[in-house]
């Protein structure tokens, strides 16, 4: 089993994002995670997909699906070593006044955020790879994790080139 | 009676500019409606299959006046999908079928998904609710294009009425370029009525659609060296041949190599079954030299093909000596499968011609492939296990026997359409196919009752040809109700119902799997019917009786006496639909025969014969 983080650049019409998660069940692939917004282009939206890709079915299989979807413009997949990959979380931990401060250094030390305060209770915000996020919710756990949201993985290329570039002269072109 | 112009006395322009013609574009005030209509007229549907009702109703005002597009109003959806089909197989154009929201929409979704398996070029048009009550449940609302979304090529809701142009020309080259399928276009009932204008041509937005068919010139090569490096070649020829109109450069890539070829079933036709180079169909129900050439091949150029199950059997004892090159216009289908040594992505037409051309190259450097030792076992299988069948000792008409002699005194040109089961496979053997698109039938999906209205379709698209139905007796109570809309539109078509009582392919699996329990296969009987007993069965339905209240001309045909005459018969009438009800004996099976879920090493020429390859004796 192998994660694979794809950047899928497709129409903003909708339901395109019905075609592409139905695309991955029905193709027998499992999405790890999946964000969606927009691009510096208003006519084109940007899909993040991790997915789990087992031996049986390779990752090929499902980009070639993919790409027949007419309102696919591009598919590249971003490897982990030449890309940034960003998760956010927003946790909310059990908090009294003994365990507040140590919440608060270990907020600290992964350079996230306390964003909201109670007498029971603190939110910390946090963005990172997914190896940060798990080390810092797993030192969280101890105080009691009371609720637990996560977006999906967010990436983008290292380097100057864009990905976007020649999707966008294509769509010019045709306008 | 004389045609008027439409209902809004809209004007026309003249003369009209054709798609992608450069003549000034004059603006027309329609409805949505009519602008439907006249879209459907430029890209050229001269067809279109359906029924209306209330969502589609608007569409139905302006179709009336059309002297451009003929509008046949048939029985029941399915049948418009599988007429439309069925046109679009016969003539090469795309097929077009119309509905009303709901369960008129949800009626077509057997044939979409049907043209979808076999990459038919098919535009289902169908009514949707208002826009405002899109979401609400309305009545007769029901979301066609969430339910098509897996089985279409592409599918559109169009809410505003001046999309509906556009969207109609962008269905239209969706459905027939790359690799064709089905495209839904699902059109708010408000669009169809909102006021709007007309221009033509609509300018495309397809910004993520460019299918690739200029093969790569560096894979041809590769091809072509293997080709003539291989010592056991097969060319494995798919329905992409035929959709690419490469039959012709086919005859000449085979005849310049000296390969063998084998045709699916969905490219019968697509190379001349009496050709001395055809080895057969491969496959499950394949003949052995088609699927034992495959087996040994030291090399298989697949073309417009996709290692289908039913063609490799059990996938991982497929071909095992055998390096792959496998051509197709669609990337996704490369590798799908089985892996391909050269992947090839490009239009069937322009690969062949340019593996031609490679090839020539290689037999000037002096490079030709040797074949003779493979045609000596080819020809030794050929010979040893033919395609036959064995007369019932009881007298009764064989099934194999009508279908062969139908076959043989067909005028030249008939084009056949099939149903699902053991008529099919029989009608795939013992009809000889020499020209392209004279075979018609659902291979990928195994859509039972695709025959009769796939007949019309295609005798309504080919009036000038005859067109013989080879339907089962199951099949048949499916869709024949199309036989009205046939009599009534002067659609003529021939139906033969292969008439064995009980649902053939079934019944030959629980004669072979599961110890001869006919679960529910019998169907002229009740529920008391154990289906082991012969029996000449009930009549009911009477099949001569309920074709001639449809308006056919009916005949039963039961003594192999009469078969000749019966079927010159029905070649002779062809003031309208003409059904003969055959009755022929209950445990013919198909053979040869591949298990399923078996290595196709496994074949089996007949029952409990299994064919000699020669390489047993040292054992």
């Amino acid at each position: 089993m192998s994660k694979h983080t794809l950047s899928v650049l497709v129409e903003n019409k909708p339901g395109v994002l019905a075609r592409i998660t139905a695309l991955f069940s029905r193709r027998g692939f499992n999405i790890d995670s999946l964000a969606v917004g927009t691009t510096e282009h208003p006519e084109i939206s940007r899909i993040t997909i991790v997915v789990n890709v087992i031996e049986a079915l390779p990752l090929e299989q499902v980009t070639k699906q993919l790409n027949k979807l007419v309102n696919v413009l591009k598919i590249v997949e971003l490897e982990p070593a030449a890309a940034i990959q960003r998760e956010l979380v927003l946790v909310k931990v059990r908090a009294d006044n003994e365990t507040r401060s140590q919440i608060v250094e270990i907020v600290q030390l992964f350079r996230a955020k306390t964003v909201d305060v109670s007498p029971e209770a603190v939110t910390i915000e946090a963005t990172g790879g997914a190896d940060k996020l798990e080390a810092m919710l797993k030192m969280l756990e101890q105080f009691g994790i009371k609720e637990l949201v996560q977006s999906g993985t967010i990436a983008i290329g290292r380097g100057s080139r864009s990905i976007t570039d020649r999707s966008l002269r294509a769509l010019d072109r045709s306008a | 009676m004389p045609m008027t112009e439409q209902a809004s006395g809209a004007h026309h322009p003249q003369p009209r500019p054709r798609n992608g013609g450069h003549h000034a574009t004059t603006v027309e005030h329609v409805t949505g409606a009519q602008s439907l209509i006249r879209s459907l007229e430029e890209v050229g549907a001269d067809t279109v299959f359906g029924i209306p009702g209330g969502a589609i109703l608007p569409a139905y005002d302006p179709l009336m006046d059309s002297t451009k597009v003929r509008h046949v109003l048939v029985r029941h959806e399915q049948g418009a999908g599988h007429a439309a089909t069925g046109y679009a197989q016969a003539t090469g154009k795309v097929g077009v079928c119309m509905a009303t929201s709901g369960p008129g929409a949800t009626n077509l979704v057997t044939p979409i998904a049907d043209a979808h398996m076999d990459s038919v070029p098919l535009v289902a048009i169908t009514g949707q609710v208002a826009s405002k009550a899109i979401g609400t449940d309305a009545f007769q609302e029901a979301d066609i294009v969430g339910i098509t979304m897996p089985i279409t090529k592409h599918n559109f809701l169009v809410t505003k009425a001046e999309d509906i142009p556009r969207t109609i020309a962008e269905a239209f080259h969706i459905a027939s370029t790359g690799r064709p399928g089905p495209v839904l276009v699902d059109i708010a009932k408000d669009a169809l009525q909102a006021k709007t204008t007309f221009s033509w041509p609509p300018s495309q937005d397809l910004p993520g659609y460019r299918p690739v068919t200029k093969p790569h010139a560096k894979q041809i090569r590769e091809a072509a060296k293997l080709i003539v490096q291989a010592k056991r070649p097969v060319l494995y020829v798919g329905g992409g041949v035929m959709k690419a109109n490469a039959t012709a450069e086919l005859k000449v890539l085979a005849e310049l190599t000296g390969a063998p070829v084998t045709t699916t079933l969905m490219a019968l036709g697509s190379f001349p079954d009496s050709h001395p180079l055809h080895v057969g169909m491969p496959g499950m129900h394949g003949a052995v030299t088609a699927v034992t050439a495959l087996q040994r091949a030291d090399l298989i150029v697949a073309l417009g093909a996709r290692f289908d199950d039913r063609v490799t059997g059990k996938l991982d004892s497929f071909a095992p000596y055998a390096k792959i090159v496998h051509a197709d216009i669609d990337p996704a289908e490369i590798g799908k499968n089985r892996a391909a040594d050269v992947p090839i992505v490009g239009d069937a037409r322009e690969v062949i011609a340019d593996l031609v051309q490679a090839v020539q190259a290689e037999h000037t450097e002096g490079n030709t492939g040797d074949y003779a030792a493979w045609w000596n076992d080819l020809s030794r299988w050929r010979d040893t296990y033919p395609l036959g069948y064995d007369l019932p000792e009881n007298g009764q008409l064989s099934p194999q026997q009508v279908i062969q002699r139908i076959g043989q005194l067909a005028p030249e040109g008939t084009i056949y359409a099939a149903g699902v089961g053991q008529h099919q496979m029989w009608a795939s053997h013992f009809i000889q196919y020499e020209q392209p698109a004279t075979w018609l039938n659902s291979g990928g999906a195994g859509t039972m009752g695709y025959a009769v209205p796939a007949a019309m379709g295609a005798k309504a698209g080919m009036p000038d040809r005859t067109v013989w139905a080879i339907d089962g007796d199951g099949c048949f109570q499916m869709t024949n109700q199309e036989l009205t809309t046939c009599a009534l539109n002067n659609i003529p078509i021939k139906v033969a119902v292969i008439n064995n009582g009980a649902l053939g392919m079934v019944r030959q699996w629980q004669t072979l799997f599961y110890n001869q329990r006919y679960s529910n296969t019998v169907l002229h009987s009740g529920p008391d019917a154990d289906g082991r007993q012969p029996s000449a069965g009930t009549r009911i339905p009477d099949f001569v009786k309920l074709s001639e209240a449809m308006g056919c001309h009916a005949i039963r045909c039961e003594d192999p006496a009469d078969l000749d005459r019966v079927i010159a018969e029905a070649n002779a009438i062809n003031d309208r639909p003409v059904v003969v009800d055959f009755i022929v004996h209950e445990d013919a099976m198909v053979w040869p025969m591949v298990a399923a879920g078996t290595s196709n090493d496994e074949v089996m020429a007949a029952r409990g014969v299994r064919p000699d390859f020669g390489d047993n004796e040292d054992d």
